[in-house]
């Protein structure tokens, strides 16, 4: 679990959570709910009751900026991302990356109709804004804003019962909507794997939305603990562990993030490195690895082919969907075709291991309306 | 059979020689959901204080500590099939392992159920 330092900074859901019977730690600085109790809770069950229902998630340590819209050329300078031809309402992964083209954090941009709205982690958001600051770019933080997810096959349905109009979003696409005589900016996406939806709203109105959708039957509040185990088990990398400067996109399966324009025009951080790798090759890989027997191996572990450590997990754990341990790691090339048995040492013990495709469990995401795809 | 526990949360049933350990109530509830247990084998010298045990939580590994000095005369095949009975019968069928005591002068350091309770009641 995260370390607490001395003191933690609250969250606008903070007395809410701890009605709720959140555990509490610390997590970017925050004090942040990692599971909750009573009979619903417990990581398990958290996970389980988003996959098959829906899961409320506060995620306001994540840092939401601002930028103006004519900061898009800017930005580019930053990232591998076409953010000039981004269309409104459109979202965007990117990749805040360094000159040797390693990754800074990764990131959601929309276009709005009058700026553009990042969503960037919250612990590096310090980092991410002076960069920004640096390159010279006016950075609005709406710290002001607090940020949920709503993730799961009936989140629409809850969601719907309060704002009606969120049908008709499509997988990442985001707009504005009016609930309590305040704007909303709710966007049809999320990091679970699942169909769901982030919202975007005054703080001063987190609680009473949170309550709202709480009273939907479907709805139940979920842990920093889940969101860990969903998002592995969809094979989505997190900053920080899957992810950092000394990985870049190509290593990191994330070449789609480096959009086709950027692709044949450069001009990103690291484009000459990461464009060579992109058609050669690279040296390693992230990879999925689905594990025998019950012992997980986690962050740290090192994997092996026969005598020879080919890579390291960098996140792993049971997977509450999958019913087994499964980790993400970086592997040497040779060794990372799916269906190959590699090892990975855990206190001194050898556990069989094969390379899998991610996601370890088949994405839910609603592509066109009203469709599961 | 007398009834002890530890500062670290381990509960200890002590018949003569013999004694059975496991990790209390209050310890699986904050270790969560409990996915692997690690147990030392017959015939392992475990040592007061020092790591005995491992409990995967969900969440992160977790060692456990011998309360005494022995040598462990059973581990808990159960708990290989059904690691989660540490989270249902934590102080029951979800023993870890049993020992036979090196030193019985060593209990006279550990809690009886009244001074764990009033030390959780403090956490």
């Amino acid at each position: 679990m995260a370390d607490q330092p001395e003191t933690l900074m609250t969250l606008p859901l903070d007395g809410l959570h701890r009605r709720l019977g959140a555990r509490m730690v610390g997590f970017a600085g925050y004090a942040m709910p990692i599971q909750y109790s009573g009979e619903f809770g417990g990581i398990i069950a958290e996970h389980l009751w988003t996959r098959r229902h829906a899961g409320l998630f506060d995620v306001s340590h994540m840092g939401q900026l601002l930028l103006p819209a004519d900061a898009d050329a800017p930005l580019e300078a930053l990232l591998p991302g076409d953010i000039c031809g981004l269309g409104t309402g459109v979202l965007r992964y990117s990749l805040f990356l360094n000159d040797a083209g390693g990754i800074l954090d990764d990131l959601m941009v929309t276009r709005r109709a009058d700026d553009l709205y990042l969503v960037v982690n919250g612990a590096v958001k310090a980092a991410d804004i002076a960069h920004l600051r640096a390159a010279g770019m006016a950075v609005s933080v709406r710290d002001d804003w607090a940020l949920l997810a709503l993730q799961g096959p009936e989140a629409v349905l809850a969601l719907e019962r309060l704002i009606p109009a969120v049908v008709t979003l499509r997988f990442m696409r985001a707009a504005a909507f009016a609930y309590a005589g305040e704007t909303l900016w709710i966007s049809r996406s999320g990091y679970t794997g699942e169909d769901g939806f982030e919202i975007s709203l005054p703080a001063t109105l987190a609680e009473t939305f949170a309550e709202a959708l709480l009273a939907g039957p479907e709805v139940r509040p979920i842990g920093l603990g889940a969101r860990d185990s969903l998002r592995l088990e969809a094979g989505l990398p997190l900053y920080g562990h899957d992810l950092d400067a000394s990985s870049n996109p190509i290593e990191a399966g994330l070449g789609f993030a480096i959009s086709k324009r950027r692709k044949l025009e450069g001009g990103f951080p690291g484009a000459s490195i990461i464009l060579d790798q992109l058609h050669n090759g690279a040296a390693r890989r992230r990879i999925g690895l689905a594990i025998d027997g019950k012992l997980p191996a986690r962050e740290g572990a090192a994997v092996f082919a026969g005598g020879t450590c080919v890579g390291t997990v960098t996140s792993g754990g049971h997977a509450p969907s999958v019913g087994a341990p499964i980790a993400m790691a970086y592997v040497a090339t040779p060794h990372v075709a799916d269906g190959t048995a590699l090892e990975i040492d855990v206190r001194g013990r050898r556990l069989a291991a094969r390379v899998v495709p991610m996601p370890f469990k088949p994405k839910n995401y609603v592509r066109a309306e009203g469709t599961a795809a | 059979m007398t009834r002890y526990y530890t500062h670290d949360h381990e509960w200890l049933d002590v018949d003569g020689n013999s004694a059975t350990v496991g990790i209390t109530d209050y310890a699986q509830g904050q270790l969560g959901d409990v996915v692997f247990v690690e147990v030392p084998a017959a015939g392992t010298h475990v040592a007061k204080g020092k790591e005995a045990a491992v409990v995967e939580s969900v969440k992160a590994a977790s060692d456990v500590y011998s309360p005494v000095t022995g040598i462990v005369s059973e581990a808990n095949a159960a708990l290989e099939g059904d690691p989660a009975l540490v989270n249902t019968a934590p102080e029951t069928a979800g023993w870890f392992f049993k020992l036979a005591l090196s030193d019985p002068s060593e209990l006279d350091g550990l809690l009886d159920a009244t001074a764990y309770r009033a030390f959780v009641a403090t956490l």
